[in-house]
Parts: C-alpha cells; structure tokens; sequence
C-alpha cells in the first residue's frame, strides 16, 4: 500500500480505545474509512458483561458511539459461528491436548485477518485497519510497537504477507498513554474505558472453571517427576499449564521447601508431573510449519524468538525447515509451553545504535513464526508428542 | 440522497412540522382549567376531530399516545386483561407482526402465563383466515383477544382483516389491528373495518415520531398500562403533547386527502423498480403479494448475498434502503416474516426491503437501479457468511 493513496479501509471497532482511535486515523490519513464491530458470541449476555472486554452489547454501543463521533459508517458483523468453531473450540481442543493456546493470535489468524479481511476484500475494501500496537515498516515487515509494553506484533506474527500486506497499524509508532489522550481531544468516550486483558469469551475470567464445564473433570495425580512420588491429586489435567506454580493444591512442601512447577502434563493418562524450576528449564524449541513474513531462509540464523505474548525474548540460533523451526537458544528458557507461538525477531540494531536511522523501519522485525511442539534440553533426548517440558 | 426507507420513517410534511413548531411555541397544559390550558385543550379536541374523522372513527374513539409501539401495547394487554378469566387465557396472534405486537404478546405468554396461538400465513405472506375459523370452531371460549397487522411492514402485504373481524365479532372476542404502516397509504376506515381497535403512528405519515393513536371502540374494554392523571379517558395517562397531536393529524389528514392520487403516483413508481430490478438481477425473488401489497412497497431477495452486505454496499453508494427484519445488537437476524412465508433461512437473510413515500421522485429509484447491479455481484462474491 502506498502511502498517500486513498483506500477503501475497513476499521474493526471493538469498543475500545485503541481501536476507536485507529479508526479515527485512518480517516485523518485521507481514507474512506467503515466502521465494523464483530460480534463474536451467538449470545452477547453469556460473554464477558462489564467495560472490559471485547463481545457485549456495550462494547457494541461504545464502537457505534465512536464511529458516529469520527463520522464513519458503523455495522455489525456476525462472525460468531466462525469464532466460535476456530477460536474457542480450538481453545478447548488445545488444553484437552495438553497444550496452552492463546486465543487472541488465533483470532488475529482465523478471524480478523482472515475470514473478515477475506470479506471486506471481497466487498471492495483494500485493507483492514486494527488498534493493534504493531509496525509496519517500509519495507513491508512486521515490527515492535513504540511502545514496547503494549507491543503486540508477537499476536500478529501468525498472519502471512498477503494478510499483513492488507492490515493496517495507525497506533504502532504511539505510546498508549497519548493515545488516550487522543481519544480524549477526540472527543471519544471511550478515553477512559479500561484496557481488556483477559480471554474475552470466559465471562468471569475464570478459565480453569470454564474448560472444566466443557471438558469435564477427571481426577488424576500430581507426581513428582524426579521421584515418581504421588504428592496429590487434580480434577482434570486440561486445568493445567506447564510452568504453572499457583493453584496446584499440594499439601505437602517440597523436601528443599521450594516451589514446585508444573514440568509436564500428559492427557492420555491424566498425569501432571511437578518439580523444581531448574527442570523447567529448556534450551531446544520445536515448532510446527512456519509461517515467513521477512524472507524465507534455509540457513541456520542468529536471532531473538519470544515465546508468549508480553514474553522474555531469547537470543537463539534458529535452524528452519519446511516443516518446523528448532530454535537453540543460548540461555534456558523457564516455562515453555506447547500450543503457544515461537516468533522469530530481527532485532532493531538501528534502535540500538543509529538514532538517524529511517523511522520506517524501526523496532524488531518478525521475521517468521511457528506453534511450539515440542521442548528440550540441548544434550537429552527431546520430548514430542502433545506434552511440552523436559 | 435517495431515501428509499419510508417504511422505516418518513420525512415530515411541511404542513406537519408548521403546526408542530407553531403549537411548540405556545403554552399550556391541556389539563389546565384556566386561558393557557383552554387553549392547549382546544387544540388537542381539534386534532382529535379532524383525525378520527379522517379514518372513520368518533372523536371519542381516540385515545392519542406516545408512539405505535404504545398503542400496540395498549391495545393487546389492555384487551387480553380486561378480558381474562381462569377459563379465558389465549391471545390470537400471527406470525408476521412487528414486534410491538410480537413481543408484547410473548411476554404475556412468557410472564403472565398467557396461552398464544399464532396464526400462519401463506407464501405471500397473508394470514391463513381458515386457520382461524379452525381455531374458533374449536377454542373460541378461550380466546381473550385476536390481532392481525393491517399491512405487513416488510413485504408490505395486505391482510384480510374485514374477514377476520366477521369471524371474531360471531364469537363477540375483540380484535385489535396495527396498522401503523397502512394509514395514510391504503384506505382505512375504523367504522366499516369491524375491529376493535387500531394503532397508529405519527412517522409513518408525515407526521413526528413518538406520536401515535389508538382507535378504540366505546365497548371495547382494555386495562391501561399506565396510571397517573386520568387523561384520555382515564386509558392513557400523561400530560398530552400537544404540538405532536397538532403535528400527527395535521399529517395524517393530508395522508388521508391524497392517499388515492399517491398510491397511484407511489405503485407506478414501484412497478418500475421492480421491473428493472428483475431485469438487473433476473434470479431475485420478489417476496410478498405482488398485487395486493402496500403501493410504496417493494421486498426483494437476492439468493447468495447477505442483506447486510448489500445494506452496506448501497449505502456507501449514497442509496438507503433497509433489509426489513429486526436486529439483535446489531446484527441482522434472518426475518420472521419471510421464514413464515416458508423461505429458506438463507433467503430470508438475503433480502432487502425498498419502501417509497410522498418525498419519492424517479431520481431515487433511477438512482438505486445505478448502483445495485454492481452491489449485488460485489455482496454475492463476499457470500454469506
Ligand atoms: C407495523 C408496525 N407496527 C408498529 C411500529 C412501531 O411504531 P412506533 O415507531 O411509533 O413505535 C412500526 C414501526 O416501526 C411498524 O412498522
């Protein structure tokens, strides 16, 4: 997309604060701007209520009241049944595996820069325009936000070039604080409505109590990796993550009187194996397909991955393949778990050292991504299957 | 901008808005028993003359409220409770009305514990009188009230109501019609109809919104919804809004006076849209009676288009037209009245209502016919969703 030209831009309106002002910029930037809310749930009462999340009849008021106040058109459209089919059922699928998926980088892939891209396009509009805090660069690379808190390019990371090349990010060179004080000059009421964090389908935020009534509970045993020792039980080991230290419910301290984690879960047998951070510790990540946004390599690279959203970054040797990415990291990683993404950066030397750089270019640049299979130790045997750990 | 909506709201007449702000601009509350309230009072009883007279009714037949919805309201609750007894607990009711009537009746099944009978329609859309005639033979004892629309107000289909009455008055159980989209745009004559009672709104006819009536028998007995200072014969309660009732039969004695010249002008205006819209589009299915409908009326489907779509593609080129069927936070549901009428669910999200109204020049529809082939090849490759 060039810049100056005149588009056809659809803004999805959430009813939040990040994505009323993006709207409001892509209209500043000479475009002919629609407004749309998507409605994600058949039945907006059973989602979240409250100032905070992304599917209420709230926040569907508070987008159209936007809309009408930067004097755009504003529609709903209901993509409930598609994200109720790729969105949350692959939630329930993802824990029932005994992986940790993260919702809002396949609602990114799925939903918004998929099948309502797909169809703004088809209905003649040239890009999708989001709040999300993401960059794009001149060089058409996905890059860090400004602000490196609110940086979410590692929940875009999952789209293609063909999905970026029609996105759009008018609030990626903004730190969030001024961007509500934007909202705010704007005359947008929704300045001071509070960020949305948690999962915007579990209504009280209270996700082990909604996979449990969709999956049910089983009691299964917590086990001591190392000793094989029993320590307690659990009502089903989709409740867990791996990494996980709150919640586990054991009586008993450790011999060492530290923490204990959990390292592995394993769904067939309903097991959850606990231990010390030190076995938490991985330095050898397995991915799934990648998907390339910066151009497609053969050769093992040096680079930073960051394994979930708002996640430390690694500096780690990549070695890429048609069907996976293992990355080598130089340091452990704690807390790896299966079903979250492994985004690959090309971090910013310029932002580092050479403050004349070119602006359009600037922050990290996602280079490529994959879905976390499997974790390991650089000198042990590598653990695969759907259980991550060591 | 071609407006092509006037089912939705109707621009006012510009006899209507010179009384409504002329009236605004004087003082005094129709009960008022001193100069400023006489005249206020004068007003009112002026309004309600010449407006029953212009449908067929007594002035005291009228009970002025605060829009359709109310009027509506009034009618069936207030007739199904002045009515009921343990043995007598059934309102009769279509398929197809709007939900002032709809909702209202499922909320006197959902909260009152009232038994609903809906009666069906054809593919038309019109009622199925023998399946009230059924329903009488078996179950008249029971029923408490019947209503059935005037004119349906998405595919604009006109229903039998003199029939309907015939058959309710041999059972002396009251019927009440909505005919908040017929007046002022086919005959009605409240006296010659045989119903009970009829509502009526103010924006439909050239008149202001939140502004309605209730034509309502002597005999009829209803149960006010709301209590308070007597007015209107102690039925409806609130100080009256005189310049809305100055407003609303001032239109709708003009609707009245023209209606036969502009449901001629408005059909042949119609016909034309609709002959270039199958020429255009020849797979689109034009839903309703094709004759017997409301002159200004046209409801087309376009197999594989979401209305939605097309709402949006049009609008975006400067045509407003509505798909007809309600919305729930937004989002377009599949119409009632056109599932009623047997299509598909598909169909009947596909759909799109064009209504026409004394503002409607050939511009606008020239206008609508410019930009929807090219809506309507856009719409069907984005599909339904
Ligand atoms: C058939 C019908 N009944 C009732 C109403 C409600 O009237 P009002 O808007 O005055 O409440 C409408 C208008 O939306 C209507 O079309």
């Amino acid at each position: 997309m060039v810049e100056g030209v005149k588009l056809r831009v659809l803004a999805a309106m959430s009813g939040g604060v990040d994505s009323a002002v993006a709207a409001a910029r892509a209209v500043e930037a000479g475009h002919d701007v629609t407004g749309v809310h998507l409605a994600l749930s058949k039945n907006p009462q059973t989602y979240r209520t409250g100032a905070r999340g992304c599917c209420t009849i709230e926040d569907s008021r508070d987008a159209r009241r936007a809309a009408d106040v930067i004097g755009i058109p504003f529609y709903v459209w209901d993509m409930a049944e598609r994200f109720h089919e790729d969105v949350v059922e692959d939630f329930y699928a993802e824990y029932a595996a005994g992986r940790t998926p993260n919702p809002c980088l396949r609602c990114n892939e799925k939903i918004k820069f998929a099948a309502v891209l797909d169809r703004a396009m088809a209905l003649g509009f040239d890009a999708v325009a989001t709040g999300h805090y993401a960059r794009k660069g001149d060089d058409g690379l996905l890059r860090r936000a400004v602000d490196p808190a609110k940086d979410q390019s590692y929940v875009l990371a999952v789209l293609n070039p063909a999905q970026l090349a029609h996105s759009m990010f008018p609030l990626g060179d903004t730190p969030k604080d001024l961007v509500r004080v934007e909202a705010e000059e704007r005359g947008l009421a929704v300045a001071r409505k509070p960020d949305s964090h948690d999962i915007c389908f579990i209504a009280d935020g209270d996700t082990s109590g909604f996979l449990k009534n969709k999956l049910g509970s089983k009691e299964g045993e917590i086990v001591d990796a190392a000793s094989g020792e029993v320590l307690g039980s659990h009502d089903g080991a989709h409740q867990f993550t791996v990494g996980q230290r709150h919640g586990l419910g054991l009586k008993r301290p450790a011999a060492d009187g530290k923490p204990r984690y959990v390292l592995s879960i394993t769904p067939v047998d309903n097991r959850v194996e606990v231990g010390p951070r030190e076995a938490l510790r991985v330095d050898r990540i397995h991915t799934g397909a990648p998907v390339w946004l910066g151009p497609e390599r053969t050769e093992p690279f040096e680079a930073e991955v960051q394994l979930r959203a708002h996640g430390e970054v690694y500096p780690a040797t990549v070695v890429p393949s048609p069907k996976g990415l293992r990355a080598e990291l130089h340091q452990g990683a704690f807390g790896v778990a299966a079903g979250q993404a492994l985004v690959v950066y090309d971090p910013d030397a310029a932002e580092h050292n050479d403050a004349s750089a070119g602006v359009g270019d600037r922050g990290d640049a996602v280079l490529c991504s994959g879905t976390i299979d499997a974790t390991g130790l650089n000198d042990a045997a590598v653990s695969s299957g759907s259980a991550a750990g060591v | 901008m071609p407006y092509l909506d006037h089912a939705a709201t109707t621009p006012m007449l510009p006899e209507s808005l010179d009384a409504y702000v002329r009236v605004a601009r004087e003082l005094g509350n129709a009960s008022s028993l001193h100069g400023s309230g006489r005249s206020a009072r004068r007003t009112v009883e002026e309004s309600r003359e010449r407006l029953s007279e212009a449908l067929g009714a007594k002035p005291s037949e009228l009970v002025f409220t605060g829009s359709g919805t109310e009027a509506d309201n009034l009618a069936v609750k207030g007739m199904h409770w002045a009515r009921r007894t343990e043995a007598r607990n059934r309102v009769v009711t279509t398929a197809i009305e709007h939900h002032a009537i709809a909702d209202a009746v499922a909320w006197l099944g959902d909260h009152e514990r009232a038994d609903v009978t809906e009666l069906p329609v054809d593919e038309v859309g019109r009622v199925k009188v023998e399946a009230l005639a059924e329903l009488l033979a078996e179950r008249a004892a029971e029923i408490t009230a019947i209503t059935c629309m005037w004119a349906n107000n998405e595919v604009g289909t006109l229903q039998p109501l003199e029939e309907i009455a015939a058959l309710a008055e041999a059972h002396g159980i009251p019927v009440h019609t909505d005919a908040v989209q017929a007046v002022g745009h086919v005959a009605v004559d409240f006296g010659a109809s045989g119903v009970d009672s009829l509502a009526l709104s103010g924006h439909k006819l050239g008149g202001p919104a939140g502004a309605g009536a209730l034509l309502l028998r002597r005999d009829t007995k209803v149960t006010p919804l709301l209590h308070g200072g007597g007015q209107e014969r102690e039925i409806r309660s609130g100080t009256l809004d005189v310049p809305g009732i100055a407003a609303l039969a001032e239109a709708a004695v003009i609707a009245v006076s023209r209606q036969k010249d502009e449901a001629t002008r408005l059909a042949a205006l119609r016909d034309d849209l609709v002959e270039r819209i199958r020429a255009a589009v020849p797979d689109a299915i034009y839903n309703g009676d094709p004759v017997d409908r409301l002159p200004g009326n046209a409801h087309f489907s376009f197999p594989g288009c979401e209305g939605d779509a097309l709402l949006m593609l049009l609008d975006a080129a400067g045509v407003e037209c509505a798909t007809g069927s309600a919305c729930s936070a937004g989002i377009a549901q599949p119409s009632h009245v056109l599932l009623a009428m047997g299509a598909g669910e598909f169909d009947a999200r596909s759909s799109l209502r064009f209504t026409l109204g004394w503002s409607t020049t050939q511009a606008d529809v020239d206008a609508l016919l410019a930009a929807l082939p090219e809506s309507v090849e856009r719409a069907r490759s984005a599909g339904l969703s």
